[in-house]
C-alpha cells in the first residue's frame, strides 16, 4: 500500500543531488565481474558453430570429427532442446512464441539467417573448442533469401515458414506469405478529416536495421550440478527474466535454476532477452562441468537482435491555424528471422504526442533473413517518429509557422486521448517544448550551409514488478537489495530515495544487487521503469522499516506507538506531554532489536501501476559540407520531462546517452548486407557508432513536472530522449541545404547524392 | 603448439606465464592471469576497451601478442589506483559519473592518463581526438570528457 | 590446430633467412595491427611470425644526406613525437596521424601500412607524394624501389619471398615546399578511408610551382601516382584555375569501386574535392616556410 504522496514542493536533503554511485569504485579498478569476467575451477570453454547462409535447410549435422578431437567434453544441437507448442503468450505488445524462441537460441529445420546458430562445443581451452567448431560438418540446402522488407512482403518472396498465414487481417488470406502480422489502430474519420484540411502532407520513408551496439558481447559461465541444480552468471538486463527462459527452454523448473547478476556492459533493449544462457546451461549439464561462452563482437552483430528496418508512409493534414486534423501511417517492419518486431510499439507511439482526432495507424510485423529483432531503446517509436516529426516539419513550413509552435499547438496532455484507448495520464510534454521556445541558444542565427531542426517523441515508459528489501544492520547502516540490473546508476537512486525516506545520510545505505535466490521477483531494466517501480519498492519496504522503528521506539519508551513519529532519520516522542525521551537514531534501535523483536528488515513488492510516459522535445544544429555531404553537429539540446531527477548526474546521463545514439541513427549506423544476405560490416570499424571527436557536448534540459503516483514524482527516463534525434537531424539538413532526407541513415554519400540531384 | 615462457613486468610486479605465440596479451591478461579489468569489447582495435600501456605507449592488447610482453612493462587498470588512493583520474570520473555501465571505462582511464602525461594542459578538442580510440555507447562522451579536462586541471595545481 | 612458430630476429638478413627456410607462409609482424586482424578472422595463418621491431635500422628516424631516414618498424605516435622529421613532412603526419586510434598509431608503422596493400591506406599516398623511396633487404642483397611500386592490389605486395623493407628515405625538402594528406571518412576518426589524397608541392621564389606529386588512395585497387594531377599544378602559381584542373584530373583518374564504404560516383567526385583542399593545405604550408 503507497504511502500518500507526499508534498512534492518540499526540499529534498538528498534526492536531486548527484553523490558517488556505490559500484563506482570498482568500476573505475576494473575489480567489478562482468558477464565474461567469473571462472570457476575445471571450467570449459564454448563456441558456437553458426550459419554462413541467410537462407538454408538443414539437411545433415555429423559432430563425429569434432567429438573425437581430444580436449571435447559436449556438443550440443538445436534438437537437443526440448521443443515447445506454437503460441503466441502474454500481452499482445509483448507476446512471446517459445517455437520460434527455441529455435531462435538454435536452428532447427533451417537456418533463417546468416549467424543462426547451428551447434555449439564445450572443451578444455577455446582453441579447441574453435576447432573442434571448424570440424562439424553441416550439409544445407541453401535457399533464396529475402532481406528488405518490401522484399519480403512480395508474393514471390522466398518464404520462412512455408506455413505462415498473417495474423489479423479478416478473412484469413489463403497462401502462406512472411507477413506475420497486420495491426491497425483508428479514430475518427480519415477521409473526412483529409478533406478538411488546408495543407496535406504525404511522404514515405525507408529506415535500416540498426543495433544496439553495447560494447559488451553477450557473456555467461553456468555451473549445474549432478543434483540438478543449476547456477549461472549472465550479463543481463533482468536475471530473472533470463531464470525464467532459460528455465523454460532447458526443460528446467525455475526454482532449480539461481541466476547471479554479473555487471553488464550495455544492453538498450538487447540483453532483455537470452542467447548464449540456454547453450551454457545444456553444455553444463551434458558435460558435468561448469562451461563459460562468450559471443565475439562478429556474432553479436550477426545474431543477436538488432532494431528492425523499416519502410514507412506517413500523411498529415493541418488547417492554416496549425491545427492537426488528420494523420495516417504505414509501417512495415522487419522483424528478422522470427516475428516480433515493434512495430505495434510504433504505430501506437507514431501520434501519440498530438491531439488529433482523425488516425489511422497500420502495421505489419514481416520476417527476412536477418537476425530476429530485439529491443531497442523505446523500440520503435524512433522509427515511427522519424517519419511523422519530417512531415510535421514539411507542414510547418508550407503554413509558415515555427515547428516548435506547431506541436505546441496540437499537444497532448493529461485527458487528451490516444489513438488506442486510453486517454492520456500526464502533463509534461508541453513543458519541454516551451523549455526549448525558451532556451537562449533556439533563436541563435545560423551561418552559410548550417540549418536547425526540431522534433519531439514519445514512449510509453513501464511500470510492473518489482521488489525491494531493506534491512537495518547492528550498527545502524543500512542495507537496500534490488533486483533491477544496475545499467546506469541505479544503485545509487534506490539509495538515494531509501535514504531520503529514512532520513539519513546516503552514506549509511548500502545498496546492491541481488540474485534471484535472495530477493523477489524483478521484471527487467529496460522500459524505463526502475527508478519507477523498483523506487517504490525500495521506498515501500522503508515505510514499512519506519513503522517497525516507531513500534521498537514505542518499546523501548514503554509508550503507545502513536506517541512515536519518525522524523529526520530519528525516532522522536510526538510532543512533550510523552516524556523526556532523546531521538533515536537508527543505531540506538538496532542495538536493542534483540529485546524488542528481533532483526529489522522489510520485503516490498509491487506491480506498479500509475507510470507517466516519455516525452522529449529537441533542437538540433547541422553544418553539411556541401561538397561532401558530411554533417557535422554543432549543438544539441535535448528537453526530456522526468518527473523528477533523483541522481541528476545519472538522469542527464541517460540523456545525453539516447540523444548519441540516435545521431549514431541519424547519420552512419546500418546493417549492410551483400548480395548473399550476409552482413558486409560485423564489427565496430564499419558499423560506425559516434566517436568521442564526432560531437559537441550535448546539452540535457531536465524538465520536472512530477508524476503524483510515485512517492518522489519519478517518470522513466530512460528511452524518449532516443525517439527525436534521426527526425531533427534531417529536418536541420533540410535547413541547412533545402534537401530533404527520406531514408536513413543520411550519410554523406546520399547526402551529396541529395544535393547534387538539385 | 608448445608454448612460450614470457617473463615481464605487469603494474610494476615480476610476472611470468606461459603462453602459445598466435594469443593475444588481451586473452592472456584475462584469462591466464584472471586480470579482468582489461575487457574484450571487439578484438580487432576498434573499441579500445582493452586498452593498456606497453612501455609507455598506449595501445590495444587484443592487437599485442602475449609473446611480445617478454621483457616489456605492461600497465593496466588493476595499477592505476595506489592501495586505497585512486588516481585522480578515477576520483573525476566518479565525480563527473563519467560511466554508466562501466565497460568503457578501464580502458577510457588507461587512455586518459596516457594523454595526461604527455599534455597536462589539453583543449576539449584534443581530449575528444586522443580518446576517440575509446567507444562509448551510454554516456554519448559529455561527462568522460569533462572528467579528463577536471583531472588535468587538479594536476596542473590549478 | 594451427601450429605458428614466432621469432624475433635482430637483423635484416636473418629475418630474410628464417623466411627463405621456412616452407609455409611467412609474416612479418610489424606493429601487428592488420596482421593481428587477419589471423584472428582466420584470414591469414601464418606458419611463422617474425617480430621485427628489434632490429636497429628498422627503428631509425635520421637525417641522412639533407632527407630522412625513417626505419619502416617506427610507429606512428614516434613518427608524430619526432618535431624534426614532423615539421619537416607534416603532409606524412597527417597520414600517420588518421591511421586508426592513438592506441593503433601506437603499433602501427609505415612498413606494415604500406606492405598491408590496403587500398585505403593512410600513410602510403603522402609517402607517394614526398617520393619516398623503400629500401628493402632480401635473399639477393639489398635493393631500392619507389614506394608507389610495392603494392599491387589488394594485400598484394611486389616484394619477393623473403623481402622485407627496412626502412624509408625521403628526400631533401626543396624551400618554399610544403605536402598535405587528407582522408575522407565518414566519422571524424577510426574509419578506413573513403577516399585519400597526398600532395606535395614546391614553389620557387616567384610563387610558382616547380614540383609535385600527386597520390590517390582508396579509390583503386592500390595507392595511385597521378602525373597529370600533377601536372596540373607545375607552372602554375596554383591558383583557382590550377586547382580546378587538378581537382577534374583527380576525378578522373580515380576507378574506385562501389563498396561498404561508399559509391563509386561518391568516390570519384571527392577525390577531386580533397585534391584541391589538399593542394590548399600544402600551398598554405609551403608559403609558411622560407
Amino acid at each position: 500500500m503507497l504511502t500518500n504522496t507526499k508534498d512534492i514542493e518540499q526540499v529534498m536533503k538528498v534526492v536531486g543531488t548527484s553523490p558517488l554511485r556505490p559500484d563506482g569504485v570498482p568500476k573505475v579498478t576494473g575489480q567489478a565481474q562482468y558477464g565474461a569476467d567469473y571462472s570457476l575451477p575445471g571450467m570449459l570453454w564454448a563456441k558456437v558453430l553458426r550459419s554462413p547462409h541467410a537462407h538454408a535447410r538443414i539437411l545433415s549435422v555429423d559432430t563425429s570429427k569434432a567429438a573425437a578431437l581430444p580436449g571435447v567434453k559436449g556438443i550440443i544441437l538445436g534438437s537437443d532442446f526440448p521443443d515447445h507448442p506454437f503460441d503466441y503468450v502474454g500481452p499482445e505488445r509483448v507476446a512471446q512464441n517459445y517455437w520460434h524462441m527455441t529455435r531462435n537460441i538454435m536452428a532447427r529445420e533451417k537456418a533463417l539467417f546468416e549467424g543462426h546458430a547451428i551447434a555449439a562445443v564445450a572443451a578444455t581451452t577455446s582453441a579447441i573448442a574453435a576447432e573442434a567448431v571448424s570440424l562439424i560438418e553441416v550439409k544445407y540446402e541453401v535457399l533464396q533469401h529475402c532481406i528488405d522488407v518490401e522484399d519480403a512482403m512480395k508474393p514471390d518472396a522466398p518464404l520462412l515458414f512455408e506455413d505462415m498465414i498473417t495474423r489479423g487481417v479478416e478473412p484469413a488470406p489463403s497462401k502462406p506469405s512472411n507477413i506475420s502480422k497486420r495491426l491497425e489502430f483508428s479514430v475518427g474519420d480519415i477521409a473526412a478529416g483529409f478533406a478538411s484540411a488546408d495543407e496535406v502532407v504525404e511522404m514515405s520513408f525507408k529506415t535500416a536495421a540498426v543495433h544496439q551496439g553495447y560494447i559488451e558481447p553477450h557473456s555467461c559461465l553456468a555451473r549445474y550440478g549432478a543434483d540438478g541444480q543449476c547456477e549461472l552468471w549472465s550479463a543481463s538486463q533482468g536475471h530473472f527474466v533470463v531464470r525464467a527462459y532459460t528455465a523454460k527452454l532447458v526443460g528446467m523448473e525455475i526454482g532449480n535454476l539461481l541466476v547471479h547478476p554479473a555487471e553488464i556492459g550495455g544492453g538498450f533493449g538487447g540483453k532483455t532477452v537470452v542467447y548464449v544462457e540456454p547453450m551454457a546451461v545444456l553444455l553444463s549439464r551434458k558435460t558435468g562441468h561448469p562451461v563459460k561462452i562468450m559471443m565475439s563482437r562478429e556474432d553479436v552483430f550477426k545474431s543477436t537482435g538488432p532494431t528492425s528496418g523499416s519502410s514507412m508512409t506517413v500523411k498529415i493534414g493541418v488547417k492554416k491555424d496549425g491545427t492537426i486534423v488528420a494523420a495516417e501511417g504505414l509501417f512495415k517492419f522487419q522483424a528478422g528471422a522470427f516475428p516480433g518486431s515493434p512495430v505495434m510499439n510504433a504505430t501506437m507511439c507514431a501520434f501519440a504526442p498530438y491531439i488529433i482526432p482523425n488516425v489511422k495507424s497500420v502495421g505489419f510485423d514481416v520476417v527476412s533473413n536477418r537476425p530476429k529483432s530485439a529491443a531497442y531503446r523505446a523500440p520503435g517509436s524512433p522509427i515511427s517518429a522519424f517519419a511523422v516529426e519530417s512531415v510535421l516539419d514539411i507542414l510547418a513550413k508550407k503554413i509558415g509557422m515555427d515547428p516548435l509552435k506547431l506541436r505546441l499547438k496540437n499537444a497532448v496532455k493529461a485527458g487528451s486521448p490516444t489513438a488506442w484507448g486510453p486517454k492520456h495520464s500526464h502533463d509534461g510534454y508541453a513543458e519541454t517544448i516551451q523549455a526549448l521556445l525558451d532556451h537562449p541558444q533556439y533563436n541563435k542565427p545560423l551561418g552559410k550551409n548550417q540549418g536547425r531542426g526540431v522534433a519531439s517523441g514519445f514512449w510509453f515508459n513501464g511500470g510492473g514488478e518489482s521488489t525491494a528489501s531493506v534491512h537495518i544492520n547492528e550498527d545502524g547502516t543500512v542495507v537496500i537489495a534490488t533486483g533491477s540490473m544496475d545499467v546506469g546508476g541505479s544503485r545509487a537512486s534506490m539509495a538515494l530515495m531509501a535514504a531520503e525516506t529514512l532520513g539519513v545520510p546516503y552514506e549509511s545505505v548500502r545498496s546492491t544487487v541481488a540474485d534471484t535466490a535472495s530477493i523477489g521477483y524483478n521484471h527487467v531494466t529496460g522500459g524505463s521503469r526502475v527508478t519507477y517501480a523498483t523506487g517504490i519498492a525500495v521506498v515501500e519496504a522503508c515505510n514499512k522499516v519506519i513503522e517497525d522503528l516507531r513500534l521498537r521506539a514505542s518499546l523501548m519508551w514503554d509508550t503507545d506507538i502513536k506517541n512515536v513519529v519518525w522524523s529526520d532519520g530519528y525516532a522522536k516522542p510526538v510532543d512533550k506531554s510523552v516524556g523526556n525521551f532523546e531521538p533515536l537514531s537508527l543505531k540506538a534501535i538496532a542495538g536493542k532489536r534483540a529485546v524488542t523483536g528481533g532483526p529489522i528488515g522489510y520485503e516490498a513488492s509491487t506491480n506498479a501501476g500509475g507510470q507517466a510516459p516519455g516525452f522529449s522535445t529537441q533542437f538540433v544544429d547541422v553544418e553539411v559540407d556541401p561538397e561532401t555531404g558530411a554533417v557535422k553537429i554543432l549543438q544539441f539540446v535535448a528537453a526530456q520531462d522526468v518527473g523528477r531527477a533523483i541522481h541528476r548526474d545519472y538522469c542527464a546521463g541517460q540523456i545525453v546517452g539516447g540523444v548519441v545514439q540516435g545521431i549514431g541513427w541519424a547519420l552512419n549506423e546500418e546493417y549492410i548486407y551483400d548480395s548473399k544476405g550476409r552482413l558486409s560490416n560485423a564489427g565496430f570499424l564499419d558499423y560506425r557508432i559516434p566517436v568521442a571527436s564526432d560531437l559537441p557536448m550535448i546539452e540535457a534540459v531536465l524538465v520536472e513536472v512530477p508524476n503524483p503516483s510515485h512517492p518522489f514524482g519519478v517518470k522513466g527516463v530512460g528511452e524518449a530522449n532516443i525517439v527525436p534525434p534521426m527526425a531533427a537531424i534531417a529536418n536541420a539538413i533540410e535547413n541547412a541545404i533545402g534537401r530533404r532526407m527520406t531514408e536513413l541513415p543520411m550519410s554523406p554519400p546520399r547526402v551529396l547524392a541529395a544535393i547534387d540531384a538539385g | 603448439m608448445s608454448k612460450h615462457h614470457v617473463t615481464t613486468v605487469i603494474n610494476g610486479d615480476p610476472v611470468e606465464f606461459l603462453c602459445q605465440p598466435n594469443v593475444s596479451l588481451l586473452d592472456v591478461l584475462r584469462d591466464e592471469l584472471n586480470m579482468t579489468g582489461t575487457k574484450e569489447g571487439c578484438g580487432t582495435g576498434d573499441c579500445g576497451a582493452c586498452s593498456v600501456t606497453l612501455d609507455g605507449r598506449l595501445v590495444c592488447s587484443c592487437l599485442v601478442l602475449g609473446v611480445e610482453a617478454q621483457g616489456k612493462s605492461i600497465q593496466t587498470i588493476e595499477g592505476m589506483a595506489n592501495g586505497e588512493t585512486l588516481h585522480v583520474l578515477q576520483r573525476k570520473f566518479l565525480e563527473h559519473a563519467a560511466l554508466q555501465c562501466g565497460i568503457c571505462t578501464p580502458g577510457f582511464l588507461i587512455a586518459a592518463r596516457s594523454l595526461l602525461e604527455r599534455n597536462n594542459n589539453p583543449t576539449e578538442e584534443e581530449v575528444r581526438f586522443w580518446l576517440a580510440g575509446n567507444l562509448c555507447r551510454c554516456t554519448g562522451y559529455n561527462n568522460i570528457i569533462t572528467a579528463v579536462l577536471e583531472a588535468a586541471r587538479e594536476m596542473r595545481g590549478a | 590446430m594451427m601450429e605458428m612458430r614466432f621469432e624475433t630476429p635482430k637483423t635484416a638478413e636473418a629475418a630474410s633467412a628464417l623466411i627463405a627456410a621456412t616452407p609455409g607462409l611467412s609474416k612479418i609482424f610489424s606493429g601487428g595491427t592488420d596482421l593481428m586482424v587477419h589471423m584472428r578472422s582466420g584470414n591469414i595463418k601464418p606458419d611463422l611470425v617474425l617480430d621485427i621491431k628489434s632490429i636497429a635500422e628498422m627503428n631509425v628516424i635520421a637525417v641522412e644526406n639533407g632527407g630522412y631516414r625513417v626505419g619502416a618498424a617506427v610507429n606512428c605516435m614516434q613518427l608524430l613525437e619526432n618535431t624534426a622529421f614532423a615539421t619537416t613532412w607534416p603532409g606524412v603526419i597527417d597520414g600517420a596521424n588518421l591511421v586508426g586510434s592513438i592506441q593503433v598509431r601506437g603499433r602501427a608503422t609505415l612498413g606494415g601500412n604500406l606492405c598491408n596493400a590496403s587500398p585505403g591506406a593512410d600513410t602510403v599516398p603522402a609517402m607517394i607524394a614526398a617520393g619516398a623511396i623503400a629500401s628493402i633487404v632480401g635473399p639477393n642483397g639489398r635493393r631500392d624501389v619507389p614506394v608507389e611500386q610495392i603494392p599491387a592490389g589488394p594485400g598484394k605486395t611486389s616484394l619477393a619471398k623473403g623481402e622485407l623493407i627496412v626502412s624509408f628515405f625521403l628526400p631533401k625538402r626543396a624551400p618554399h615546399s610544403g605536402d598535405a594528406y587528407l582522408r575522407f571518412t565518414p566519422r571524424t576518426e577510426m574509419d578506413i578511408a573513403v577516399v585519400g589524397v597526398g600532395l606535395s608541392l614546391t614553389l620557387d621564389d616567384k610563387g610558382v610551382c616547380t614540383h609535385a606529386r600527386v597520390s590517390l588512395g582508396a579509390v583503386a585497387d592500390r595507392a595511385l601516382l597521378v602525373p597529370e594531377a600533377a601536372a596540373a599544378l607545375i607552372g602554375t602559381t596554383v591558383d583557382a584555375a590550377a586547382l580546378a584542373k587538378l581537382a577534374a584530373a583527380a576525378s578522373a583518374a580515380a576507378r574506385p569501386i562501389d563498396d561498404k564504404r561508399g559509391t563509386k560516383e561518391f568516390r570519384i567526385k571527392v577525390a577531386g574535392v580533397l585534391a584541391r583542399r589538399a593542394a590548399e593545405k600544402a600551398l598554405s604550408r609551403a608559403k609558411g616556410k622560407n
